[in-house]
Parts: structure tokens; sequence; C-alpha cells
């Protein structure tokens, strides 16, 4: 009998410790709103209103940035195709560094906010620069190259 | 299908499951997934293959062009020489042509420096042991390194008989005092290299070395009218590390005319 | 059949023995996270010898690991008896040995969450593919057939015949996973200490004799620590397999001397000078290569005359330097002394790093620990199953006698068996073979 009892303790606590992330977090997704991205940026800003459109609308880019730009980086690195052509005609260099954050400068209002939402922390950005990038001495690439902080 | 057993059944379904999985793993998908086309950059030059030829009589700094290169690609500058990480370099003559045994030559330029770079060979060794093609070989015959997918074997830099190669045994940002921002840098246990300014050429520049350096000449080897072709016909060339089967792309002019450096 | 490895006739020695090695795993794990934090600095490794200590470990337990079909290859193709009680052993052994040798590899990959991109981007040009295809597999034919067919023994029957197929098929699976980690090496067109036809031989005569050696060594401390008792006449066929591949072996060490230093090539002599006598001031591994020689000597000395070859004490010596010989000559110094030289004249240092060796450690923890379960799990078995392999084992009814009159709890009517001299010593013997660690 008590084999049983120690078989019924161990499922349970199993189950437990499985579930825990559903217990820990219950009811706080729907809790909090869902996060407030910002567009102010000083390159869309300076865009005429009419041109301020990503390369696809706005509900497709937030489904499948993560494809695209897995996408974007294979032909790039491997295919030398650099240039994208959107289905209504217009050219984009295929750079997340150059072109994406070109427009989407602001990390912390736009990547950082919605990734942090969705529990996800993508490594673009050990490699490809951005605001928030820390380099010698904890500066940001901002800081460096704006003479800031002497290299 | 009536005699079919259950066993058979899922034996079968497996397998075609396999299958389709397998068949969309093949296949990569050429067209964007959201609509519209990639192309190509307008401005690129058709070449077969792409290599470089040097004078070091007009090559005066190699390490200021080693300053431009780094800096232009994030390459970090590491004070210990075991984890260096470097794409183009100064290595003295006789270290980098062990096997030119011709006396002359070997007296004439023994501890001058020449630049040491990858080489792009035509058949390069790293390729070929590469275990999932994060080197490879584009179009054009540029070595290349696609830091998304390598996993950090250096199997390519005990391969590479050239140690054109480097690995980031250090976190590579921490050595990086002024960053450009328009190229990424890289994340520690990758290996990388000279890349060819692969970025540059497909906007129809030429490699930053080669703009710096009237010494370095890059061009079609593939083309006999080019400029490259030419000079590797018409001057004393040698090439690092021949008997190795790996074909190298970098050609050095040696001379033992007077006056000619 | 697993529950064997941790209930009941587990003694304290077996269960400090196992916290030991879970303590090492656990350093050995930390000193792992901390080189992944702060990079590969932390090895010996550098940016001319791009592979170390790892990469030489993942060399030499490949080997131990194909040394074991020493005993399957035998038993399932020619039908040696003798090493009927043992496969599992050689089987087993084999398992412990390629779990090392894939951790070896993780530990030296860069970024080891992208490793699985070997098999997503399948690339057969390279050796290093096939090396993560055919070491999987020797590990999977391994484990099943271990585990079948002492499972089949657990059950007192006899292992079915399918099992067999796939011993059988292991056996050319044992061959390829050395010969595919040779060519990982001799296919360097610049290192000339790897470009050598004779490597793939050579690695596979080495590890024919690190098995056998390694093996033998394993069954004597089975019967000191179990009282599990391989057979003498297994014991003696796996030191003349050994000796056999370690003369092999050898003529193949002394023809790349002699091609090296006759041919007057000086490129093939460089990694050669610079391990045993040392090259232009840099002479760190000389002491270690002069330690090689000796363990040679010592090998063919105690293991070539039959007499001392069969003589336990001198057989010991003898497997001993055999292992040690070969763990230097394949585990510490080919991949460091064939990188040692980089492409433009120099010698480069390898000064192993502390963290380095803490992952080692913890490498080596975990192969033991499996080992450990696995032969835990076979003397278990054998001791319940295999007559034979416990000469000491008390017999059953002297001992149910002697405990049922110690506790009064019933009167044997029977006659008495006859007093033993020896009745303490097999208590004793029995007791230790229990408590096996």
């Amino acid at each position: 009998m008590r084999k049983k009892t120690n078989i019924v303790v161990g499922v349970l606590v199993f189950l437990l410790v499985v579930t825990a992330p559903i217990w820990l977090n219950f009811g706080k997704s729907a809790a909090a709103e869902g996060p407030e991205v910002s567009l102010d940026t000083p390159t869309i800003n300076a865009l005429p209103e009419d041109q301020r459109k990503c390369i696809y609308d706005t509900e497709y880019m937030r489904d499948n940035h993560m494809e695209i730009l897995h996408q974007w980086k294979v032909q790039v690195v491997r295919d030398d195709n650099r240039v994208m052509v959107t289905p209504d005609g217009r050219e984009f260099e295929m750079s997340l560094q150059n072109t994406c954050l070109d427009c989407h400068s602001n990390y912390e209002d736009f990547c950082k906010k919605c990734h942090d939402y969705n529990g996800v922390d993508p490594n673009c950005w050990t490699c490809h620069t951005n605001e928030s990038t820390q380099y010698a001495g904890g500066a940001t690439a901002d800081e460096v190259n704006s003479g800031e902080v002497a290299s | 299908m009536e005699n079919m057993s259950r066993r058979k059944f899922l034996k079968l379904g497996a397998l075609s499951a396999g299958l389709v999985t397998l068949a969309g793993c093949a296949t990569i998908q050429k067209t964007p997934i959201g609509g519209g086309t990639f192309e190509k950059s307008s401005s690129e030059e058709k070449v077969g293959k792409w290599g470089m030829f040097i004078d070091m009589s007009k090559v005066d700094d190699i390490d200021a062009i080693a300053e431009v290169c780094h800096h232009e690609h994030n390459v970090p500058t590491i004070p210990d020489k075991r984890h260096e990480v470097k794409w183009i370099w100064a290595e003295p003559f006789q270290a980098l042509f062990k096997e030119i045994t011709h006396e002359g030559i070997q007296e004439k330029y023994a501890d001058v420096p020449f630049v040491a770079t990858c080489n792009h060979c035509r058949k390069p060794v790293c390729v070929k042991v590469c275990p999932t093609q994060a080197t490879f070989q584009s179009e054009n015959g540029i070595t290349l390194q696609d830091m998304h997918r390598c996993i950090g074997c250096r199997n390519c830099m005990a391969a590479c008989p050239y140690g054109s190669r480097s690995f980031n045994f250090v976190e590579p940002r921490d050595y990086i005092e002024e960053v450009n921002p328009e190229y990424p840098t890289r994340m520690k246990g990758v290996v990388e290299k000279c890349d060819f300014c692969y970025d540059r050429l497909s906007k129809g520049q030429m490699p930053l070395c080669a703009e710096k350096s009237e010494g370095i000449t890059v061009g079609d080897l593939d083309n006999e009218s080019s400029e490259i072709s030419k000079l590797i016909r018409e001057n004393m060339t040698i090439v690092r590390g021949e008997s190795y089967g790996t074909e190298p792309s970098c050609y050095y002019k040696v001379s033992l005319l007077e006056g000619e450096a | 059949m697993i529950e064997k490895t941790f209930v009941k006739r587990s003694g304290p020695k077996y269960w400090a023995w196992m916290i030991l090695l879970i303590a090492l795993i656990a350093v050995g794990f930390a000193a792992y996270i901390y080189q992944m934090t702060v990079g590969f600095q932390v090895t010996g490794m550098s940016r001319d010898i791009s592979w170390g200590l790892y990469i030489g470990h993942l060399t030499f337990f490949v080997g131990v690991a194909a040394g074991g079909v020493m005993i399957v290859l035998p038993y399932y193709f020619h039908d040696a008896k003798a090493y009927g009680r043992i496969t599992v052993i050689g089987e087993f052994l084999a398992i412990a040995a390629i779990i090392m040798a894939l951790l070896f590899v993780v530990v030296d990959v860069g970024v080891p969450t992208k490793i699985f991109n070997v098999w997503l981007y399948w690339t057969p040009k390279s050796m290093l593919c096939w090396d993560s295809l055919v070491l999987p597999t020797y590990l999977v034919l391994n484990i099943v057939v271990g585990y079948q067919v002492l499972q089949a023994e657990n059950k007192g029957l006899h292992y079915k015949k399918w099992v067999k197929v796939l011993a059988m098929i292991s056996v050319p699976v044992a061959f390829s996973i050395h010969i595919v980690t040779a060519f990982l090496y001799s296919g360097l067109p610049s290192r000339h200490y790897f470009l050598t036809a004779v490597l793939p031989a050579k690695f596979l005569a080495s590890a024919f004799a690190t098995g056998p050696a390694l093996i033998i060594l394993i069954c004597l401390l089975l019967k000191k620590l179990t009282g599990f008792d391989a057979g003498e006449k297994a014991i003696k066929m796996l030191a003349t397999t050994a000796i056999y591949a370690y003369i092999a072996t050898m003529i193949m060490m002394a023809g790349e001397f002699f091609t090296a230093y006759y041919s007057g090539v000086e490129s093939h002599q460089i990694a050669l000078t610079y391990l045993f006598a040392g090259y232009h001031g840099h002479n760190e591994f000389v002491p270690l290569m002069m330690f090689f020689i000796v363990c040679v000597v010592a090998t063919l000395v105690l293991l070539i005359p039959t007499k001392l070859r069969y003589n336990k004490a001198t057989m010991i010596v003898g497997c001993i330097a055999l292992f040690l010989s070969m763990y230097i000559e394949k585990g510490l110094t080919f991949v460091i002394g064939g990188l040692s030289e980089n492409p433009f004249g120099e010698i480069v240092d390898y000064i192993p790093g502390k963290i380095e060796l803490l992952v080692i450690v913890g490498v080596f923890a975990i192969g033991l620990f499996i080992l450990s379960l696995l032969l835990k799990m076979v003397t278990v078995v054998k001791y319940d199953n295999d007559e034979g392999a416990f000469p000491n084992k008390p017999d059953r009814t002297r001992l149910a006698y002697r405990l049922n009159e110690e506790a009064g709890t019933y009167v044997d009517t029977r006659p008495k068996p006859e007093p033993e001299a020896e009745e303490e010593a097999e208590g004793e013997a029995a007791e230790t073979a229990e408590t096996q660690a």
C-alpha cells in the first residue's frame, strides 16, 4: 500500500511541476493589456504620411516578421539576392540592421515590448546592432558613435 | 486496401508522413512568403571567379589597410595573440612562403611584411569539411561564412592550410572600440574570416583593401581580358601553399629586377 | 531490469562511489556553464591549435568503444564461447565510451544550441557529418543488443535471433566509427602528422589493443569487488588479442618514424620531433612522451612473453601500461601535436585551462557513472542467473540452513551439510557481491 501512495504523490508532484507555468501565470495575460508599440521614430516621422508603410501590412508583419527575416537572411547571405520587391512594386534592401532597424530604431518601445509580452528572446541583437547594444565599457552603440564615450 | 492490416497502415502512414516532411525540408521557397520577388542588386558585376593580385611594392602600410577593414567589419582587436580575430594582416614573407626556396627571393624578401588574408581558393578545404555548409562558396568563387549557421566546431580552422580563419574565443563586442553601425558584429563561439567585401561587390563597389591600396587589384580570374588576368600573366607571381591542391586565388607579385621592390 | 541498479543489494561503497561521481558531474557541469558564459578563452585552444584535449578525448573514446568489438566479433562470428559471459560487458563499455565521445563533441562546439544543424543541413562531403551518423548508430545498436541479451539472461531465456543479427551488424559499424574518425584528420591536406593513409588502420589497431586491455582491467576489478569471474580463458584470450593489436600499432608507429626520418621530408618530421625531442625550444611534451616510451616498453615486456602475460600481477601492470600509452598517444598528444605547427611555421604551445580540465573530469564522471550503473546491472543479473560466474557464491541450501538456524525459525530435519573451513570467508564474499561498486 505504501508503494501506491508513493506513486500517487509522485504523479501529483510531477503534474504540478509540469503545469507550474500555467498556474504561475494564471490570469496574468488576460489582465494585462497587449503591448503598445511605438512608431514614433525620426525616420518614420520624416516620411510623408501616405508612405508610412512597411513591406506588408501591419497585421501580416506582426504575425510573420520572423519568417520573413529568416527568409531574408538566407537570401542575402547564401544567394546574394539583396533586394526585395514588394507586391505593390516598392524596392527594399533586405537588411535587418540597415533597413528594418532604420525605421524601427526604438528597440525598447518596439521590438522588446512585444517580445517580452510574448515571452520570446530572439538573439538577433547579439550581432545586429541596435540602440541597446552594449559595447566595450558598457556603452551603447549610440553613445560610442556620437562620441559621448571616449573609446 | 481492404486487406491492409492496421500495422501495415500505420507503417505506410508513418513512411508517407516522413517523406512529406523530408520533401518539405528540401524545398526552399524562392519567393517572399508574403508575395513579391527577390532580386539581385542591379549594379553587381558579373564575375566568374573573383581573385586578388597583390603587388607589395605598391602597398605601403598593411596595418592601415587592416584597420580600415577591421573597423568596417566590426572585427574586434583582441590583445591576446592566441585569441586574435583577423581578416587581413601583415606576415613576413618567409612565414607565408615557406616553400619558396629560391635563394635570391628569400634573401630579398625574407622579413618583408606581406599581406595575409583568406585566399578564396577555387577548391577550398574549409568548405569541404564544414558539416553544416556554414562556410560555402558563392557563385562567383568567394568563400563565405554564414554565421547564422556556424556551430563553431572549428574543423575549418584545422583544415585551412593558410591560417586565415579566426574563432571567437571571447565576446567580440567587448573588444570593438568604435562600432560600424551598418555591419553586424559576431557572437562568441563562431568562426569568421575575410568575406572579400561580398556586400560591397553586390553594390558595385570594390573590396575595401583594393580601394584603399593601389597595390591590391581584384578582378575576374576567369575572364582573360580582365586587368587582373593581364597582371598575373605579365608578372612573376606566386601563390601560397600550392601543393595542397586548394588553388588559392591570391597572387603575389615578386621580382628580382633591380629597382623593383 | 534497470531497477537492479539501485534497489537492494547495493552496499555503502557503491552508493558512496555513485555520489562521488554525481558530485564530479556537477562540478564538470558548472565548469561547462562557465566556459560557455565567458567563451572558449578558458581552454588551451587558440587560433592555431583549434582542436585540443576535447577532440583528442573524442578520438580516444571512439577507440575504446570500437575496442569492445574484439569480444563481440569472436563471439557472434566465430562462436568463441569463452566470451559468452562478458560480451555484454564489451557492449556496455561501448555505450559508456560512445556517450563520452559524443559529450566531448558537445563541449567542444562553440554554439551547442545549433548542433543539430549538422543533421538539418546534411553535408556528405564532410567527415564530421558521417561521424555524427555512425556514432549514434553504434550507440543505439549497443544499447539494444546489450540490453536484450542481458534481459534474456535475466528471464532465463536465450536472446532472440534478431538480436544476434543486430550484434553482427554492430561489428562493421564499430570499425566504421573509428575509420570515419581517422578520416576527420587524414583528409586535411596541410597537417602532415595527420596526412597519412595508415591512420585509420593505426587507430583501429590501437583501439583493438586498448579495448581488450580495459575490459581485462574491468573484469579483474569486478572480481575483486563483487566476486564476478569472467573466466580465465576469456581473460587470457583478451590479453593475447590486446598484445597482438598493440604490436600491430607499434609497427605502424615505427613506420611513421621511418617514413618521416628516412625520407628526410622535413614537414613530416616536425610534429614527431616536437613531441619526442622538442623543436625550436618548445619541449612541453617531451617528459610525457618519455613516459609514453616507458609504458610502451613495459607493455611489450610484460605482455609478449606468455608466462608474464598469463600471470595476474604482470598482466595487470602490462594492461595499465598499455592503456596509459595509448591514452597519451591518441588522447593527449595526437591532435595537439598535429596542429602545433601553425601555417606560418611557428610552434604554438598548448596550456590546458583549469576549467577545461574540470569539464573533462565531468565527462569522465558521466562515463564512469553510466558504466557503473550498467556493470551493476550485469553483476546482479549474472549473480542470479549465471551458475559459474560467482565461484564463491555460497550454496543456497547451506546459507538458508545457517540463517534459519541462527534465527531459530525452524529446525531442519535433513542431514546437516559437511562443515566447511572457509564458511566465514564465503559469507564475506557473498556480502561483497551484494555491494558491487
